[in-house]
């Protein structure tokens, strides 16, 4: 298995295992499959695993491959370029945290080069931009978006996305 | 092959009333419902011997058959994925019957879901897949999951709101007839569907089940002993669960065609061991948690081709003669959403002839669960 980094550190204090961030906002709760995304999602790299073996990528990542069983896996680095492949506007009732940013935007990026990858992620005008920073009238199915990555309160980064053409 | 077809037969149904608020708990709603189901089949307590409902109910067997004073049990199970259950539920009970296990059998589901906690409120129990893929972005509820495949799906196909208000009207004018439906006496109007608020844009208020407290029950027993029953029978004549090749649970954004889901799974298995297929339909009970799971299943189920859902329900096709009179009784929708048991009860009573809004002369009825979802499917007949 090539490059798998280490569990976030998950002790009592730590955010994630709150699971919400010191905003409210949810963080995410990695399972022993997906921490590599947030390992390189922390460095700035957006990366989807696929099969050591046959080369082909999954997403959520799982411990083998379902086409060639292979349990052999690597991350491999995206360019992070993309396009809205649907989106939702959530209105109240929600979460508190959520409830104060609606309406927001849930978008789902099809990404440039593996269209059945899609990563649900939010459309904002900058990576430390909050949810609602982008007026959902301007968000289209088929627009193109760019990756960048946000460190939210609890010290975890996640990708956003950015309209090429806002 | 096809050994269950026809073999068993839903001899009894029972249901609590209907509330957003009632006072009694989920173990009492589920003892009255099902006593009220083997007293409608004229079926002592003491000769149940077969469980079967959804891993989301919170009274177990041991519960139920101390309570209602079952005898010997011989089987029990339990069906996954929240309302892609129900109809698994009966499936499991008659493949058990048919082969022997057992020879009555209870299902039920009881929920106070109308004045109890949201599942998607828990912060701290939230599951690692997928849910750290989507809630972190505030995708949270099942409506917003839903509203996602929606909009896509109104893109790719053309779907309109007026689509969805289609399935929104049909619920609601059925619950009208149908005094024990929470919205018996609410009317709805495609106006104010246009104007109501928001939920997940592109879902509206209206596109969104009740929340109800309540509870459901049927009995399943062999075709043979459901003859001498109080009612006719309800035969199971045909069933499936669904599983589909990479599929992803409610948030089935990650394989090649997202808009393919359960249904079509689902549906596949139950027209190869059926004698009829979807055009000898006479009325269906689809699963309504949300209006655009309807289109998706009248595509699934094979009442019409791939995108063809919505403009299916134009023209009255959804309402009393129209091609395909849809959720008799109201619903998820507008009857309650008790995870979707009261369409199976309905389309026992549709076959009876005791609908508020009976369809008449009908034979067949398709029983839906959760689209999705995991899910599963009766075609039930007279
Ligand atoms: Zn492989």
């Amino acid at each position: 298995m090539s490059p798998t980094p280490p569990m976030p550190s998950m002790d009592s204090t730590s955010s994630i295992m709150q699971g919400t961030t010191d905003n409210g906002l949810l963080a995410p709760w990695p399972d022993e499959d997906g921490a590599p995304f947030w390992e390189f999602a922390a460095r700035g790299e957006l990366r989807v695993q696929g099969c050591a073996d046959c080369h082909r990528l999954r997403f959520p990542p799982r411990p083998c491959c379902p086409h060639c069983q292979s349990f052999g896996s690597e991350w491999r680095r995206m360019t992070g370029r993309g396009r809205i492949w649907s989106y939702a506007v959530p209105h109240p009732p929600l979460l508190p945290a959520y409830a104060e940013l609606a309406p927001y935007n849930v978008v789902v990026v099809e990404l440039a080069e593996a269209p059945h990858i899609r990563l649900v992620g939010n459309v904002v005008t900058a990576s430390d931009a909050p949810l609602d920073s982008v007026d959902p009238a301007l968000l289209r199915i088929g627009a193109p978006v760019r990756v960048a990555f946000a460190e939210l309160a609890g010290g975890v980064t996640v990708p956003r996305w950015l309209l090429e053409r806002p | 092959m096809a050994a269950l077809k026809d073999t068993t037969a839903i001899a009894g149904i029972g249901q609590t009333p209907f509330a957003r608020r009632l006072p009694s708990s989920e173990k009492t709603l589920a003892c009255q419902a099902i006593l009220a189901a083997l007293d409608d089949a004229g079926i002592p307590p003491s000769q149940v011997d077969a469980f079967a409902s959804y891993t989301m109910e919170e009274t177990d067997e041991v519960e139920i058959a101390k309570a209602i004073g079952a005898g010997d049990v011989t089987f029990f199970a339990k069906a996954g994925y929240g309302g892609g259950g129900s109809c698994a539920t009966v499936a499991h009970l008659a493949a058990a019957i048919a082969t022997g296990q057992a020879t009555v059998g209870v299902a039920w589901r009881s929920r106070k879901r109308g004045s109890g906690p949201r599942p998607w409120r828990n912060t701290t129990a939230q599951l690692p897949t997928p849910a750290q893929w989507t809630r972190p972005y505030g995708l949270l509820r099942p409506v917003d999951e839903i509203a996602v495949l929606a909009r896509r799906y109104m893109h790719e196909y053309g779907a309109t709101r007026d689509h969805f208000c289609n399935v929104a009207l049909a619920c609601r004018n059925r619950a009208h007839q149908n005094p024990a439906a929470v919205m018996h006496d609410r009317p709805l109007t495609r106006e104010a569907y246009m104007d109501a608020r928001w939920i997940s844009e592109p879902l509206c208020l209206f596109d969104n089940c009740l929340e109800t407290d309540g509870a459901l029950a049927c009995v399943v027993v062999p075709a043979d002993r459901a003859r001498d029953c109080r009612h006719p029978p309800v035969y199971v004549h045909s069933a499936a669960q669904g599983l589909p090749a990479q599929h992803h649970g409610m948030v089935n954004y990650w394989n090649d065609d997202p808009l393919t889901g359960p249904s079509w799974t689902a549906a596949r298995h139950l027209w190869k061991t059926a004698d009829f297929g979807p055009e000898d339909v006479d009325v269906a009970q689809i699963y309504d948690a949300f209006t655009p799971l309807i289109p998706l299943s009248l595509e699934g189920y094979g009442f019409c081709g791939r995108g063809e859902g919505a403009a299916f329900t134009e023209g009255g096709a959804l309402e009393p003669g129209g091609r395909l009179p849809l959720n008799t009784a109201g619903g998820g929708l507008s009857e309650a959403y008790v995870h979707g048991f009261n369409l199976i009860n309905e389309g026992v009573r549709q076959l009876r002839g005791h609908s508020t809004a009976q369809v008449p002369g009908a034979t067949t009825c398709l029983v839906t669960a959760g689209e999705g979802v995991p899910t599963s499917a009766l075609l039930l007949r007279s």
